[in-house]
């Protein structure tokens, strides 16, 4: 009945009505449950802690399985994030269940960069499920979301406090992700210790502004336990899959020669309390605060980098639309300024190279002509030798002619006139003499010698011939 | 040797001539005991690793009364310190003045770059106080502080040796005897602790890491004691677990753990080899300890020191100052002389 008496014209206030029977909207809980139990369920887990602290042995006690791990080596150049999803099923419910494990972490001598990997993983998580969500065609139902949802920080019980690279590291990572602190290897430390440790640790981490995950204390269902736990931080656990048998039941345990730690034991350890609070209590709060807070601050981040506001100058909400279409045609104009810089770049070079190469052809051709000037300055040169060479030749066969002829006709005439010509030309040179002797011998016998040079040395003729003695003191 | 000596005497016929050196061994026992011993004892590891309960457990004593530890954002950009606690203790008649050089700070920062420098820089500071005093003319009152023997502790949370650890090994492995030990062993069951000892003397081998060699004893000694020298070798390295409190424990006050699955007892040897530790430390290789330093790491210094020095002097041809490292505080003339002469001496030789 009251359901009639709604007002049609509803004002902006809300008002409680009673009902007046079942209606059965009370369903829509397990509506949703069972949509997500058919959806299936997802979770990440970041274990950060030194090599060999028990990150991979805790994994393995809490799921209750053997996840497959090598053991890693303490001899990493860096730190470097390894995750290795699996897919578990207990009683109809999925778990898409992703471990991040740090490989390396606390093993260099230097480690004022070992936080960057982790920072960076955890950004580049945020940064995929961002893109996907700015998709036009998205499918973030379908999305296998692999943002960090909770980081187990591993302690090493020295039993003193912190050490720095955890303070450090945790420092880093507080305000992207929900940090769990726990104290490893917890069976190394005695009850008194433990308290002590305990409080050293919280006190720090409160005193340098760390801000870890506290369980939800707003629901009054789990509000009380929550509180309780809250007090209990940071854990104390111990790992184990070896099973040890202890009375009449076999649990998993770790067993010394002085006793059998057991890992479910509560006054052992606070591997229970971890349990309950990680898987039990609290799974769905990790992932709803993951992503209403951590990631929702990656984004207003982001966005704010890439200029994006809420509201403009003028105070009016801006429309997400048009900022896109605004910086979509600044990024074009960007991209086309480029694009005209780098073509005149290309047509200067071009212009740049050709007067190059101009010139250089101008020069080889300079080099060529100059050459063969040289060339023919040369072959000039040469000709006039040969010119020259052949004129004297000539000279000489003709004076070697002249003298044959002269020698076979008119000796004797040529005798007399040469004897007037030897007295007068007494005093001339020696070749003068010369000649003269090869015209008296002339005189008496055809010469036996083939030419004059030959005549001369040739004693046989002269000493035959004593004419040339006669024209009178020649010698 | 008391004993010794009185077994000996007894052997050696009364008619036969009795010389009676066989009673030198007691003579020096009697001697050192009026001297008295001295030891140094280093300590070396992260912050946390239980350095100085075990020196407290080992020596039965507080040493540490009233120590300040720093917080985790002081030791972020911390520096290694050395800091000397010096004891007289007294047993039986002997005396021993016992020094403790502890290192805090070593491994505590973010960046660890050469953080066993400071180290080396000590040892060396005390090899070369030694050197000055043993060249100087007034030798009757040397003090030597130079280090006998280093404790490592190795985190035994880890799959083996760390960077560091090796680093630190390699700088200090030829200036002192190092001993590595696991600590907090209590965190290990008895598997976990062969595996990792396994481990740890492979990549010592591996490295090329020298550490500190038990002596081989003697083959004419019995054949119980060549056992347990050789269990003794085989565990190393020890893995051990210290207290600062003393539990009840099968009807008996012990120096112990108490856990709520069990009590952890520090001298039960099934526990930890604390008691193994302990007794070749200071019940039987104290002085071999003593005299490989002396004899060895002392002497490697020395030659190189020397070395360097006749090296530098064939550079300069000046002799104006003949040992140019060491600046002596008033060189008068006769000490000069006597320097130059020793030095002669010293280049004939390694020339």
């Amino acid at each position: 009945m009251a359901a009639t008496d709604v007002d049609i014209f509803m004002n902006e206030e809300k008002r409680n009505l009673s009902l007046g029977g079942h209606v059965g909207f009370d369903s829509l809980p397990d509506q949703l449950v069972s949509k997500s139990v058919t959806q299936g369920f997802c979770f990440n887990i970041l274990c950060v802690g030194e090599t060999g602290i028990g990150k991979s042995t805790l994994m393995n006690t809490l799921f209750n399985t053997m996840f497959e791990n090598e053991e890693a080596s303490h001899y990493q150049n860096g730190v470097y994030l390894r995750p290795r999803t699996y897919d578990l099923l207990e009683s109809n419910v999925h778990l898409k269940l992703t471990i991040v494990d740090t490989v390396g972490f606390g093993d260099q001598i230097n480690k004022d960069e070992s936080y960057r990997p982790i920072v960076d993983y955890i950004d580049t998580q945020f940064e995929n499920y961002l893109q996907e969500e700015l998709k036009i065609k998205r499918s973030l139902f379908n999305y296998h979301d692999t943002r960090i949802h909770i980081c187990l920080y591993f302690i090493a019980p020295t039993g003193h406090s912190l050490k720095s690279l955890d303070l450090v590291t945790m420092k880093k990572l507080d305000s992207k992700v929900n940090i769990i602190p726990i104290i490893a290897k917890a069976d190394t430390i005695s009850k008194s210790e433990l308290h002590k440790f305990k409080i050293k640790i919280m006190s720090e981490l409160v005193s340098n502004g760390v801000q870890i995950y506290q369980f939800p204390t707003d629901d009054e269902t789990v509000s009380e336990i929550n509180a309780s736990m809250n007090a209990h931080l940071p854990f104390a656990v111990v790992g184990s899959v070896e099973e040890v048998k202890v009375g009449n039941k076999t649990v998993r345990a770790r067993q010394y020669p002085w006793g059998v730690v057991q890992v479910e034991n509560e006054s052992h350890c606070d591997f229970v309390k971890l349990r309950e609070m990680l898987i039990r209590v609290n799974m769905e709060d990790l992932r709803e605060q993951t992503h209403a807070r951590h990631y929702e601050l990656y984004r207003r981040c982001k966005l704010e980098e890439m200029g994006f506001k809420d509201t403009d100058p003028d105070s009016q909400p801006f429309s997400l639309q048009e900022t896109y279409e605004a910086k979509r045609k600044e990024f074009l104009g960007d991209l086309q300024r480029k694009e005209e810089e780098m073509r005149q770049m290309f047509v200067n070079k071009v212009k740049e190279t050709e007067a190059e190469l101009k010139e250089k052809e101008r020069e080889l051709h300079d080099k060529f002509e100059q050459l063969k000037r040289m060339h023919q300055d040369e072959k000039r040169k040469v000709e006039e030798k040969r010119r020259d060479l052949e004129e004297e030749m000539n000279a000489f066969n003709r004076k070697k002619v002249a003298a044959e002829t002269l020698s076979l006709s008119q000796p004797l005439k040529k005798e007399k006139d040469k004897k007037k010509l030897v007295k007068t030309e007494n005093q001339s040179g020696v070749s003068a003499s010369s000649s003269k002797v090869m015209m008296a011998k002339a005189n008496v016998e055809p010469l036996n010698c083939q030419s004059w040079w030959e005549a001369i040395q040739c004693c046989t003729c002269l000493v035959h011939n004593a004419t040339w003695k006669k024209p009178g003191g020649l010698f | 040797y008391i004993s010794n000596l009185q077994f000996l005497s007894m052997k050696i016929k009364p008619e036969k001539q009795y010389v009676g050196f066989a009673t030198l061994p007691n003579q020096v026992h009697r001697k050192s005991v009026k001297k008295g011993f001295d030891f140094t004892l280093m300590v070396a590891g992260e912050s946390g690793m239980g350095k100085s309960t075990l020196v407290n457990s080992l020596f039965l004593t507080d040493l540490y009364k009233d120590r300040k530890l720093l917080n985790a954002e002081e030791r972020i950009n911390q520096t290694v310190e050395i800091i000397k606690h010096t004891v007289d203790i007294e047993e039986k008649g002997v005396k021993l003045k016992l020094t403790i050089v502890d290192t805090p700070g070593f491994g505590d920062a973010v960046n660890n770059n050469e953080c066993w420098k400071p180290i080396t820089d000590y040892i060396d500071q005390q090899f070369e106080q030694y050197f000055r005093d043993e060249s100087g003319l007034n030798r009757k009152n040397i003090q030597d502080n130079r280090v006998h023997c280093c404790l490592y502790f190795i985190p035994p949370f880890g799959h083996g040796l760390r960077p560091v650890d090796v680093e630190f090994m390699k700088a200090l492995h030829e200036k002192v005897n190092i001993i590595p030990l696991i600590a907090k062993a209590d965190c290990l069951t008895p598997n976990e602790i062969k595996k990792l000892k396994d481990r740890i003397r492979e990549e010592i081998d591996k490295f090329g890491i020298k550490v500190y060699q038990f002596p081989e004893c003697d083959s004419d000694e019995d054949e119980e004691f060549k056992q347990l020298d050789k269990e003794l070798k085989e565990c190393t390295p020890f893995a051990v677990i210290g207290s600062n409190t003393v539990v009840e424990a099968r009807g008996q006050r012990v120096r112990g753990r108490l856990y709520p699955w069990g009590i952890v007892e520090v001298e039960n040897q099934s526990h930890c080899d604390f008691v193994k530790l302990r007794n070749m430390l200071i019940r039987s290789h104290m002085h071999d300890l003593k005299d490989v330093t002396c004899d060895v790491h002392y002497e490697n210094y020395r030659a190189q020191c020397i070395q360097e020095m006749t090296s530098k002097l064939a550079q300069d041809n000046r002799m104006e100052s003949p040992i140019p490292i060491l600046p002596l505080s008033t060189p008068d003339v006769d000490t000069e002389k006597l320097i130059k002469m020793k030095d002669e001496e010293v280049c004939k030789d390694v020339i």
